[in-house]
C-alpha cells in the first residue's frame, strides 16, 4: 500500500537549504561544536546537581 | 482575589488572546497556518517549544510534588537535551528537506500509507484525550480553590484557546506562546523572590537535613521510580518520542526561517530545561521549609475540601484532628529552630540528636496527615485526598499581595493556554493532512480549502477538549494515568521513526508488524508488573524497552518476508 499524497504537491514544498549550514553562533563554526558545547553543559549540570545532593545531604 | 487581581488576570489573558487572533487574523496559507511565519526566529521557536511542554501541571503539581517527595523528579529530564541533539542533527534536518507538515506524513513517504495512519492514529488517540486533561487539571484545582464554577471555568479557558488557535494557527500559537511565557517567568520568578524573603537563613540546610535536596540518585534499582540511569535512558527515549515524534512539538519547529533556527531553538530548550526545572522544584522544597515555620499550617492543604467537613455531622472529629496537628507541628517547629541552633554551635553531637528529632517530629505529623485523609475518604469515600497540588496556590493566596496573586493565577491560566493551543494546532493539522487529505488526495491543491478543513478540525478537537474536560470529574489519578500511558504507546512509534531514519532496508510491512507486535510485548511488561506487583518495574523503562522490541522485530521481520513487501517508500 503506498501513500496516496500528491506527488507534484511533495517536489513544491521540498526545501532546497544546505543540509549542514553553519550555526551563525559566535564560537562555532559547525553544528558538532554546538553539539558538543551543549553537551558540556549538560554534563555540568548533572556534576553540579550531585555536589548540591551531597553538600545538603 | 481584588479587583487588582482581576485587572492582572483578565489583562494578560485576554490581551494576549486578542493582540495573537488580531495579528494573525488574514492567515490564509496553509504554510503559514501549519507551520507558522516564515520569519519566526529561534528565540521564538525555543519558547514555543517550551510553553507546548510546560502545562499548567509543571508550575502547580511539580512545587506540590517536591513539597511532599523532594527534588528528584529533576531526573526525569536528564534524556531531555541528549534527545534534543539527536532531533536537532537526525530529525529536524530530514522534516525540513522533504518539507512535510506532520511527522507522520514523513512515515508515508519513507513507508506506507498503513505505516503512517498508524502513526497518525497512535498520536491522535493519545493527545486528543491528553488535551481534555490539559483544560480540566488546572480548571479542578483553580475553580475549587477560588470558588468559581468548575463548568464555567472549563468552558471559559476551552473557548479563549479555540478563538486564537483556529484564527491564526501555528502562527497564532507561536506568538501568543512568547507573550505567555514572559508573563510565566515574570510571575515564577516574583514568587520564588517573595518565598525567598520570608525563609529564614538557614532555608536550604533544613530542606537538606529533612532529605528534600537529593536530586541525583545514583542506586541502579530498576523499581525505583526516578534515578539518574532510569533518568537518562527511560528519560532519553522518552524525550526521543515526545520531541521527535509527537506532533505537538515537531510542529513548533519545522516552521521558522531557516533550519538554522529550529535548531537554535531545540538547543536553547536543551541548556535551559533542566535549569528551569530544578527551579520550579526547589520552588517546592523551599515551601516545605517555609510550612515548617508557618504557625498556621494546614493539616490539609485543599482547604475548601476540608472546611466542608468542619462545618458537617463530624465537624467534631476534624476539629480533634486539627488540633492534634496543630500541637505536633508546633513540636516540629521548635525540632527545626532547635537543630539550627545547634548546627550554628558547630556541636556534632548535639547536631545528630536535634535532626534525629526534627526528622522524628516529621514522622508524627506525616502520620497525622495520614488520619486526616482517612478520616476525608470515611467521611466521603469519593473524597479527593491527593492535596499536594494545593500547596503552592495556597502559598500564592495566603502570602503574596495583591497584582501578585493576579499575576501568580494569570500564570497558571497562560501555561494551561499555551500547551492546549500547541496540542490543539497538531490534532488539527494531523487531522487534516493525514487523515482527511489522504482520504481526499484530489483537495490537496486546494489550499483555500485545506486551511477552512485545518480550522474546523482544530475546532472540533477544541470542542472535543471542553466535552471531555466536562466529564472526566471522576479519575483523580488521570493525570498520572496518561503518563503511564504515554510510556505504553510512545515506545513503539519512536521504534518506527528509528528504523525508518536508520534501517533503510526495512520496508513498511515489516516496520508495521514490528511495532504492533513491540506493542504487545509493551502491554504484557505493564500487565505483568499489575500482577505482579513486587515485579513491577518504573514505567520510563516501558519507552527503552519497546523501542528495542519494534526495531529487533522489524528487522527479524524484515528477513523473511517475501522481498516484494521491502522499503516501499525510500
Amino acid at each position: 500500500m503506498r501513500d496516496r499524497d500528491d506527488s507534484a504537491l511533495r517536489s513544491t514544498r521540498s526545501t532546497s537549504e544546505p543540509h549542514d549550514e553553519t550555526p551563525g553562533v559566535p564560537g562555532f563554526r559547525t553544528w558538532r561544536g554546538v553539539y558538543w558545547f551543549v553537551f558540556a553543559c549538560f554534563v555540568l549540570v548533572v556534576v553540579a546537581l550531585t555536589i548540591f545532593s551531597r553538600v545538603f545531604a | 482575589m481584588n479587583v487588582l487581581d482581576w485587572i492582572v488576570l483578565l489583562g494578560t489573558m485576554l490581551g494576549i488572546a486578542a493582540y495573537g487572533t488580531w495579528r494573525t487574523r488574514h492567515t490564509d496559507h496553509l504554510d503559514t497556518y501549519l507551520k507558522g511565519n516564515r520569519t519566526t526566529k529561534w528565540g521564538t521557536i525555543g519558547l514555543s517549544v517550551m510553553a507546548t511542554q510546560a502545562s499548567t501541571i509543571t508550575y502547580l503539581s511539580l512545587p506540590g510534588q517536591a513539597y511532599e517527595s523532594g527534588i528528584a523528579f529533576i531526573q526525569n529530564y536528564f534524556g531531555l537535551p541528549l534527545a534534543l541533539i539527536i532531533v536537532c542533527a537526525v530529525f529536524l534536518p530530514i522534516y525540513r528537506k522533504l518539507g512535510v507538515y506532520t511527522a507522520y506524513e514523513y512515515l508515508g513517504r519513507r513507508f506506507d500509507a498503513k505505516t503512517r495512519l498508524l502513526g497518525a492514529t497512535l498520536f491522535l488517540l493519545q493527545r486528543g484525550i491528553q488535551s481534555g486533561i490539559t483544560i480540566y487539571a488546572p480548571a479542578i484545582i483553580l475553580s475549587t480553590v477560588m470558588g468559581w464554577q468548575l463548568e464555567l471555568t472549563i468552558v471559559f479557558t476551552g473557548l479563549l484557546v479555540i478563538v486564537y488557535t483556529v484564527t491564526g494557527g501555528s502562527a497564532a500559537v507561536n506568538l501568543t506562546q512568547k507573550w505567555q511565557m514572559a508573563v510565566i517567568f515574570g510571575g515564577m520568578v516574583t514568587a520564588f523572590v517573595v518565598l525567598l524573603m520570608k525563609l529564614p537563613a538557614d532555608a536550604t540546610h533544613i530542606a537538606g537535613a529533612m532529605g528534600k535536596l537529593q536530586a541525583v540518585d545514583f542506586t541502579p534499582d530498576l523499581e525505583r521510580r526516578y534515578t539518574l540511569w532510569s533518568g537518562l535512558l527511560g528519560g532519553l527515549f522518552l524525550s526521543l518520542s515526545y520531541f521527535g515524534t509527537d506532533q505537538s512539538q515537531v510542529q513548533r519547529y519545522i516552521g521558522g526561517a531557516a533550519l538554522r533556527e529550529g535548531r537554535l531553538g531545540l538547543m536553547f530548550n536543551a541548556v535551559f530545561k533542566i535549569p528551569m526545572q530544578f527551579f520550579i522544584v526547589m520552588l517546592g522544597a523551599l515551601l516545605f521549609v517555609f510550612y515548617q515555620f508557618q504557625p498556621d499550617t494546614p493539616v490539609f492543604f485543599n482547604q475548601t475540601e476540608w472546611r466542608r467537613h468542619l462545618e458537617g455531622s463530624d465537624a467534631a472529629k476534624f476539629r480533634a484532628l486539627e488540633a492534634k496537628h496543630a500541637g505536633l507541628h508546633a513540636q516540629r517547629t521548635a525540632a527545626a529552630r532547635a537543630w539550627v541552633l545547634a548546627r550554628d554551635r558547630g556541636d556534632a553531637a548535639s547536631e545528630s540528636s536535634a535532626r534525629a528529632a526534627m526528622a522524628g517530629a516529621q514522622k508524627k505529623v506525616e502520620a497525622v496527615r495520614k488520619e486526616a485523609k482517612d478520616a476525608l475518604v470515611a467521611a466521603n469515600p469519593l473524597a479527593k485526598t491527593k492535596d499536594s497540588d494545593y500547596v503552592f496556590i495556597t502559598f500564592i493566596l495566603t502570602q503574596l499581595p495583591h497584582g501578585v496573586i493576579g499575576l501568580l493565577i494569570a500564570v497558571m491560566f497562560a501555561s494551561a493556554l499555551s500547551s492546549k493551543a500547541g496540542e490543539l494546532n497538531a490534532l488539527g493539522t494531523t487531522s487534516t493532512i493525514d487523515l482527511w487529505r489522504h482520504f481526499r488526495p484530489l483537495a490537496a491543491h486546494d489550499e483555500a480549502r485545506n486551511v477552512r478543513n485545518a480550522k474546523r478540525f482544530t475546532a472540533l478537537w477544541g470542542l472535543f477538549a471542553i466535552s471531555f474536560a466536562l466529564f472526566v470529574g471522576f479519575a483523580e489519578n488521570l493525570i498520572e494515568f496518561l503518563n503511564i500511558v504515554a510510556s505504553i504507546f510512545y515506545p513503539a512509534l519512536l521504534g518506527v521513526f528509528i528504523v525508518a531514519f536508520f534501517l533503510k532496508k526495512v520496508g513498511g510491512s515489516a516496520v508495521f508488524w514490528g511495532a504492533l507486535a513491540a506493542q504487545l510485548v509493551v502491554i504484557g511488561i505493564f500487565v505483568f508488573g499489575k500482577v505482579y506487583p513486587a515485579r513491577e518495574i518504573g514505567y520510563l523503562w516501558l519507552n527503552p524497552i519497546g523501542c528495542a522490541a519494534c526495531v529487533t522485530f522489524s528487522l527479524a521481520l524484515q528477513a523473511v518476508l517475501p522481498s516484494r513487501t521491502d522499503a516501499a517508500g525510500g
